[in-house]
């Protein structure tokens, strides 16, 4: 009995590496995929990978006339832009809602999520037609507004979380020898919520990095962001570019994320939404 | 301790909501006095200390420095210095930017701050950790960093909630010897919280008691120990074992009717304000002497009869539960008397605490939460 038991159990290793080899099939596949495509030359049914290699693809995405170093460029302005701005308003407003007794604290705190309760496409119809009438439309400033309202709620959530997570008396004990108290927000408070604040600028970098709908209808077609650019190779048919796109999409993701992870501690998450 | 103190207290009170914390509080503290607000959780000895650190508004009342009104000044603008609690240490500073911070904000040239901070470190034993952050110290170090950040500044008044309590029992000792020399050293006016009564008692010029957030009693160590004010200040100070007794007042002498704990005794008034009615008799474990069952007093005191319940020896001497009426009292002795054997409990005049019963208050108020009564001496 026992030796049947140690067989069975000697034969577990089969399920489980049936289904982690699944899991990693269903991740690794479609980027594996993505990546064979950047460096296919030729690829049509039913040949299971590439009959031609090469990085002629990669020189007619960075060519001048590719449009992708455009859209690259234009991507990093607004989504820098869109975290300068939405910082300087989760700052004040995370320590608002983390420090003070603000009745309706947790209706303000959805109220951030509204942006997302809506489908986009109407919301940004809208906001597309009335930035038509006042010229924000086909604008950096005007994309980087739309996504500061698409990320607002993830830099308010996450740094009314970083600011709760520190305790009060440290600052009290910064106040009681004799620091004023933007002295001590400046010396104390940031330089703890400094992780928290870090991580909440890299969730709405990445956010505004791979925003569609708003681009589209505000941005387009004078400011082209790279999720656009995918959007027109990829309906192309060229999945040669649409795959180089999409990489240059993900790399910033991938990096950020493993930042983001150092960054953002358990304490500071628990409190996420609180 | 007179009219006007340098930290004085002026009919302090501080509500939170609907509750009251602090009821009118008067207080004089002298310049380079040492007091402990003594009392149990929730008595509104913390409070007391961040009314005075300037961290919370008192809703009534004044406190003042030096004959100046501090009572709407940012808590930044008085001179104090608080050790916390939890110390509060800033985790991105090294022990040397957490001790010089003070000095920093007063714009105190940078070589002129690592002289200090190192004078302070080289004081506190420090030495040789300028650099760690606090993460990387003993509870014992960050005690001495918290303490040194306060120092650093030169306080008037330096303010103390309960500092030691963190720490383990035996450095514990030590370091509120330490604590008291620098005190006294430094000359600075000192205002400690704390719940532990021994450690009032060993450090403070001035114990200043606390029950609902009022004062129950204040003076020095040996006043609250031996002459407290209210059952609530005995039991506070030890005394926990409590006899509903008759009484009835003789000129100066107070005589205790013998009833179902005893034959009572006589002692002398000795200035207290006891009328004749029920009174609450308070003494201490280690102030009853027990012996067998028909051993005459032979000096001043009140003699109850009982019967040993349960025996145990805690160190130096041993401790009875002993019945006494329908109530159970602790009695130390030098030898072991036997559960079930009856005794006699002596207790002398001078350790016997009466007060009247409060009228319409039941004597079961002992005004402590239950878990405190029970604390071995």
């Amino acid at each position: 009995m026992t030796a049947l038991r140690n067989n069975l159990s000697a034969l577990w290793w089969v399920p489980r590496g049936i289904v982690f080899g699944l899991m990693a099939f269903f991740i690794f596949g479609p980027l594996f995929n993505m990546l064979l495509w950047t460096v296919t030359e030729k690829w049509y049914f039913p040949h299971t990978f590439p009959l031609e290699y090469g990085f002629s693809s990669w020189e007619k995405v960075f060519a001048p006339r590719g449009g992708a170093l455009e859209s690259l460029g234009n991507s990093l302005v607004v989504a820098l832009l869109t975290v300068v701005v939405s910082l300087a308003l989760a700052i004040p407003a995370g320590y608002a809602l983390a420090r003070l007794k603000l009745p309706l604290r947790g209706v303000i705190l959805l109220a951030f999520l509204i942006p997302q309760a809506f489908p986009n496409l109407t919301v940004y119809v809208n906001i597309a037609r009335i930035f038509y009438e006042i010229g924000l439309n086909g604008t950096i400033p005007g994309v980087v507004l739309v996504h500061v309202s698409h990320g607002l709620v993830y830099a308010v959530w996450i740094a009314t979380a970083a600011f709760s997570a520190i305790d009060p008396e440290l600052e009290q004990a910064a106040r009681n020898i004799g620091a004023g108290a933007l002295r001590t927000f400046r010396d104390v408070t940031l330089p703890l919520a400094a992780p928290g604040l870090m991580a909440s600028a890299i969730f709405v970098f990445l956010e505004s990095l791979d925003e569609f709908t708003g681009s589209y209808f505000v941005g387009a077609p004078d400011v082209n962001m790279l999720p656009l650019l995918l959007y027109t190779t990829a309906s192309g048919g060229n999945y040669q570019i649409a795959s180089i796109t999409a990489l240059l999409l993900l790399v910033p993701s991938l990096v950020f994320m493993a930042v983001v992870e150092r960054f953002l501690k358990a304490d500071v998450l628990s409190r996420v939404g609180q | 301790m007179s009219g006007d103190g340098f930290l004085q207290l002026r009919g302090v009170a501080s509500r939170y909501g609907q509750t009251r914390v602090l009821k009118d509080i008067d207080l004089s503290i002298g310049k380079g006095e040492f007091v402990a607000l003594l009392g149990s959780s929730g008595c509104g000895k913390t409070t007391l200390l961040r009314v005075i650190a300037g961290f919370i508004e008192p809703s009534d009342g004044q406190v003042a420095v030096n004959g100046r009104d501090i009572t709407r000044h940012q808590p930044d603008k008085r001179g104090m210095a608080l050790v916390f609690q939890s110390y509060a240490l800033w985790p991105h500073m090294t022990v040397a930017q957490n001790i010089g911070y003070g000095l920093r904000l007063r714009g105190v040239a940078r070589d002129e701050i690592a002289r200090r901070v190192s004078e302070m470190a080289e004081l506190l034993g420090l030495s040789g950790l300028e650099e760690r952050k606090p993460a990387n110290l003993s509870g014992g170090q960050r005690q001495r960093v918290a303490l040194g950040r306060a120092l650093a500044i030169d306080p008037e008044i330096l303010l103390l909630d309960e500092p030691l309590s963190n720490l383990d029992a035996r450095i514990r000792l030590s370091v509120r010897h330490e604590l008291r020399a620098l005190q006294k050293r430094l000359g600075i006016t000192a205002v400690h919280v704390t719940h532990d009564r021994e450690e009032a008692m060993v450090m403070a010029d001035r114990i200043v008691i606390l029950d609902g957030g009022r004062i129950a009693q204040q003076g020095s160590p040996e006043e609250v120990y031996n002459r407290p004010a209210s059952s609530f200040v005995a039991a506070f100070m030890g005394a926990e074992n409590l006899l509903e007794l008759d009484g009835v007042r003789d000129g100066e002498t107070f005589v205790l009717q013998p009833g179902s704990a005893g034959e009572g005794g006589s002692v002398p008034v000795a200035g207290r304000a006891l009328e004749s009615g029920a009174v609450e008799a308070r003494f201490r474990p280690e102030a009853a002497r027990l012996t067998d069952i028909d051993t005459p007093a032979t000096e001043p005191g009140a003699r109850f009869f009982g019967e040993v319940m349960a025996v145990s020896y805690p160190g130096g001497h041993w401790r009875h539960a002993v019945k006494v009426g329908d109530r159970e009292i602790m009695a130390d002795a030098d030898r072991a008397f036997p559960p079930g054997q009856p005794v006699t409990v002596f207790v002398p005049a001078e350790t016997l605490f009466l007060f009247n019963t409060p009228s319409g208050d039941p004597v079961s108020r002992p005004g402590l939460p239950s878990e405190t009564v029970k604390i071995p001496a």
